[in-house]
């Protein structure tokens, strides 16, 4: 009997942890430890923050859907890892320390699955975060703040008052601008449903160095006949809605009412706000990591940002030299092959789009984005790997390399069937790979932008589709990551 | 005019989409082949990278 432990109930996690249950018998002892005790299917709160869903679609109890699943649930934080054991114990454990005692548990594992997500940083940012100044779509509970926070700026607009709104990102290296790009629209659509657009000055504020960058150094579509960069295609969405935008920025505090920030020609501006929120940067969440003798070995297995270690390419190179072959594949730590990290949790080689920085040596460039779509098809490939392994399988293990995964963004308005509009934007792959793909460092084929209805049928349709994958409801499996 | 169209304002340089492209995008029977071909191209790109 096999004891596998994944920490981490978010989509990577959930996704290794019901797919381990799949492919393994009964007498191998699958564990999730998780802070949270509820899924949050996240590319929905934009939805939230709108107040187009309530947080109980896009929420459920982990518990049930475990123990059904014969998978065990532990709802506890991950503290510490002692990947050799310890002197007294002999085989691998993680330390955790359990929400509701706050008592420390060890639990022992044969293989580990780091999926422990990101920390919000908020911390990176001077008045950063809906405990502070801005607000947050990151988490339900975010989401439902930001919705009460936006609607009462609605009131007052219905009131008479214009108001400035700003959406985007709370630091120069934060990434998931794509959750940003969708909020921006959700909202603006939201002010036109609610007659008060002309009161509202929207403006969109953003680390990347052109709009339509999203931490992927942009892409390339075809487009009305051409082959146009996707700052054409965004500047264009941005245009036709009369919407702002100040490109290149790194947030340095947020005041009550104003932002201020640097640009990456080093000037420092201000910006006033009535409702802003901005994505922040992510961290790890700070796991330790200690060896038999109980020595700190946290700089072997993490990177000092404190995402994990895994088979990429970590020397440092200058961005000419970036190769997709740089990207891990099999997410496997090199040190201890039993470990593997996955979603946000594993530590990218380099950022996707070229790092750039003010005169003053301030870096202002978006973090590589791995959220959604490749995490959960990344915690599919770790939990084919692992469930080889345990069989004693001489296969090689199964591979998720962001240089050889598409991803798809959808951003779309309302939630009725005929009344939403959507942008959706399809990228293979994700880390663009001028070897295979010389011109573009993309496959055209499915590279692609859409505006229209269409976009907006597949987001419900997604929307509904994953909560039922992950509800293991009948057949969950066949629904493609 | 608006604000951000006007003359060297940042807007003013981004293309803009005219009345038949909008009408389009809500066009129920444009919209319902474009959302069989937007799934089978998303479909494709996903097998694509399962195949790695």
């Amino acid at each position: 009997m096999s004891k596998i432990v994944v920490l981490g109930s978010g989509i990577s996690g959930h996704t290794a942890a019901c797919f381990l249950r799949k492919y393994l018998a009964k007498n191998h002892q699958i564990t999730v430890i998780s802070p949270a005790k509820k899924y949050n299917w996240i590319p929905s709160n934009v939805w939230v923050g709108v107040g187009d869903m309530k947080p109980e679609q896009v929420l459920f109890d982990l518990e049930p859907i475990y123990k059904k699943a014969n998978i065990e649930y532990i709802n506890a934080k991950a503290t510490k890892i002692y990947p050799e054991g310890s002197n007294n114990i002999a085989s691998p454990f993680v330390v955790v320390e359990e929400i509701a005692s706050k008592s420390e548990k060890i639990i022992e594992y044969d293989y580990l699955i780091n999926a422990t997500g990101p920390k919000l940083n908020f911390d990176a940012t001077e008045g950063l975060g809906p405990s502070k100044n801005s607000q947050s779509i990151c988490s339900a509970t975010h989401a439902v703040q930001a919705w009460e926070n936006l609607s009462s700026q609605i009131k007052e607009m219905k009131a008479g008052k214009n108001k400035t709104i700003v959406i985007g990102i709370g630091h120069g290296m934060a990434t998931c601008q794509g959750a940003a790009f969708e909020y921006l629209f959700n909202v603006e659509s939201k002010l036109k449903r609610e007659g008060v657009r002309e009161r509202a000055k929207i403006i969109y504020m953003t680390n990347e160095y052109e709009l339509g960058d999203f931490g992927m150094g942009g892409m390339h579509l075809k487009y009305g006949g051409y082959i146009v960069h996707s700052k054409t295609f965004t500047e264009s969405l941005f245009a036709e809605r009369e919407i702002f935008w100040i490109k290149r920025a790194h947030p340095i505090k947020i005041d009550k009412n104003k932002i201020e920030y640097e640009t990456l020609d080093g000037a420092f501006h201000e910006q006033e706000f009535d409702f802003a929120m901005l994505i922040p940067p992510f961290a790890g969440v700070g796991l330790k990591a200690f060896n038999k003798n109980g020595e700190d070995i946290t700089s072997s297995l993490f990177l000092p940002n404190g995402f994990m270690k895994v088979d990429g390419n970590y020397n440092p190179k200058p961005y000419s030299e970036w190769d997709a072959e740089d990207w891990p594949k099999t997410l496997q730590n090199p040190t201890y092959k039993n470990i593997f990290a996955i979603g946000i949790a594993f530590a990218p080689p380099h950022p996707i789009s070229k790092p750039m920085q003010t005169p003053n040596k301030t870096t202002i460039s978006p973090t590589a984005p791995r959220t959604g779509m490749p995490s959960a098809m990344m915690g599919k490939a770790v939990a084919q790997s692992i469930a080889n392994l345990i069989k004693g399988k001489n296969k090689p293990l199964h591979t998720a390399s962001m240089a050889k995964l598409g991803a798809a963004c959808v951003a779309s308005t309302g939630t009725g069937l005929f009344s939403g509009t959507a942008v959706s934007i399809t990228v293979y792959p994700i880390v663009p790979d001028f070897k295979r793909f010389p011109e573009y460092g993309r496959d055209l084929k499915y590279t692609f932008g859409e505006i229209g209805l269409a976009g907006h049928w597949i987001k419900l349709l997604l929307h509904y589709a994953f909560i039922y994958k992950a509800k293991q409801k009948p057949f969950w499996y066949i629904i493609p990551e | 005019m608006v604000e951000n169209r006007k003359p060297y304002e940042q807007a003013f340089f981004a293309s803009k989409p005219l009345w038949f492209t909008k009408f389009l995008r809500t066009f129920f029977l444009w919209q319902l082949i474009k959302f069989i071909i937007i799934n089978v191209k998303m479909t494709l790109m996903i097998l694509k990278s399962h195949r790695g």
